[in-house]
């Protein structure tokens, strides 16, 4: 298929997501708004007001009931948003579990932003981190432009019925949320037809009858109720396999609208930034992938081979992807922008370590944590990063595996 | 009731019931059973509308309150509600 001919509008991240949820013929939103989400909300609610949408807008009194809301309207087989950030995505955690263990497909925005106390509304990861078992899907995007085809792709991956998963598309508090970008957008029916029509599979009822996976009055169903030692755990064994799948989805629904947008992320899982050849390389999440690909490019420029691997999808965690592109490395920093306590390094290392234990001929690698609370991470520290990984790389010697860039001692 | 349980790939998605919640007689939770007294019963009906579990009939024939002990689980709501104190919760085996 051809490459669609597109507008491009100055959106900050936050209005690309609202925009993205507009063309996806959303049924439902429930959403409470908080910093730096706000904008999302207050957005779509004027596209309600004034009538572009056709969307049940409801106002709920906290996120608990947010995302308890979007679990019953998507329960329905209504297609749902919902977004929030920091202290309401930790509220909602409960019913995260829910949203998952029901297998209702809502699609959610998280702007990444600190966990109090103290009270701090700038970007770091520590709010979706904490959610990460809670089986959903996480993606983590680059910049608003990422942010708005992510949501689109999300409804169409949360919604795969192989896949039949809540997903959470990750875009950094203030650095995008707010910060006004060159968006290209698809015509409203391309998005439409995209996305299409919500499908649900066909489970068996209490009567033995197949019926659509929904809550209809037509053909009465219990969804997620008491599940005890017989069978919760084969239930728990269910969202694993569909998480695998999702892998396979994820990319295949990135394929698909990069044909038509022109757009790609790597291969919708990871993107890998001039690492064939590297030697030394860092791994992150989010906004920072823009600086440090500054910052390669500079390097390379003085001859250093140096590369970047930006993790898209965190869960389901593309192992293989992973293991292939840090194979063959001699040093690895990996940036964390949230912090374990008394883990020994940040979620994120955790995973890396952990996916090239079994490589042969591992790189060395390292932690570093940074950004927490909004701190400032300029390319001059990134540089230094890597000048570390060059001496590693040399000496074979890590001095401090885990350590804090950008705080005062 | 087959005692051979399905495996993952075999049952619904997202704990979609298979079978209906009325194979799942879950009278033997309860500690105490309430036992209805005939002379003190106004036929008021509370305890059939104060039942979370719907296990209390009045039989139109008999004219007799019906409790259905496969579903009862001894909650005493009814004896609570009741205002003509014609149900009493007994320890189950000393009824």
């Amino acid at each position: 298929m051809a490459k669609v001919e597109q507008k491009t509008v100055p959106l900050n991240g936050d209005e690309a997501v609202a925009f993205a949820v507009k063309q996806c013929d959303v049924d439902v939103v429930a959403a409470y708004p908080i910093t730096p989400q706000t904008i999302i909300v207050e957005k779509f609610s004027e596209y309600v007001a004034d009538g572009e949408v056709d969307t049940a807008f409801v106002c709920v009194e906290s996120e608990h009931t947010a995302m308890a809301c979007s679990i019953t309207a998507s329960a329905t087989g209504a297609r749902t948003f919902t977004a929030t950030a920091s202290a309401g995505l930790a509220l909602m955690h409960e019913m995260l579990g829910v949203a998952s263990g029901c297998r209702t497909p809502v699609v959610m925005s998280v702007v990444n932003r600190a966990l109090s106390a103290p009270i701090n509304i700038h970007c770091d990861h520590s709010d979706a981190m904490c959610e990460r078992d809670m089986g959903w899907i996480q993606l983590y995007t680059e910049n608003s432009q990422e942010a708005y085809d992510s949501i689109i792709q999300a409804f169409k991956i949360a919604e795969h019925l192989d896949v039949m998963l809540p997903t959470m598309v990750g875009l950094d508090g203030f650095v995008l949320s707010h910060t006004l970008e060159n968006v290209s957008i698809l015509p409203d029916e391309v998005v439409k037809k995209f996305v299409g029509i919500r499908q649900v599979p066909r489970v068996m009822n209490h009567e033995g009858e197949l019926v659509p996976f929904k809550l209809d009055p037509a053909n009465p169903l219990t969804i997620g109720p008491l599940d005890l030692h017989d069978y919760y755990f084969e239930h728990k064994r269910q969202q694993e396999e569909s998480m695998r799948k999702a892998l396979e989805v994820i990319k295949q629904v990135h394929d698909e609208y990069a044909e038509q947008s022109g757009r790609s992320y790597g291969n919708g899982l990871v993107e890998a930034y001039r690492l064939d050849d590297a030697e030394i390389a860092a791994v992150c999440i989010g906004s920072t992938a823009g600086t440090v690909k500054t910052v390669v490019d500079e390097l390379r420029e003085n001859g250093i081979k140096a590369g970047l691997l930006r993790i898209r999808a965190f869960r389901p965690l593309p192992v293989e992807d992973i293991v292939r592109n840090l194979a063959g490395k001699k040093a690895v920093a990996v940036m964390d922008r949230a912090c374990s306590f008394g883990g020994d390094g940040g979620p994120l290392f955790h995973e890396i370590r952990h996916t090239v234990y079994d490589l042969p001929d591992r790189p060395k690698l390292v932690n570093r944590i940074y950004g927490l609370g909004g701190r400032d991470t300029p390319p001059y520290m990134i540089e230094r990063i890597y000048r570390e990984l060059q001496k590693i790389a040399k000496t074979g010697q890590t001095a401090d595996t885990v350590q804090f860039i950008g705080v005062r001692e | 009731m087959s005692t051979q349980k399905k495996g993952w790939k075999e049952i619904s998605l997202g704990g979609a019931c298979w079978k209906s919640s009325t194979e799942y007689k879950t009278g033997d939770w309860r500690s105490y059973k309430p036992i209805w007294n005939t002379e003190k019963c106004v036929r008021c009906m509370l305890c059939h509308i104060y039942c979370p579990e719907g296990a209390i009939k009045h039989d139109t024939e008999t004219d007799k309150m019906v409790f259905d002990y496969d579903f009862c689980k001894g909650c005493g709501i009814c004896a609570n509600e009741c205002l003509a104190d014609a149900i009493e919760m007994v320890m189950e085996g000393k009824e």
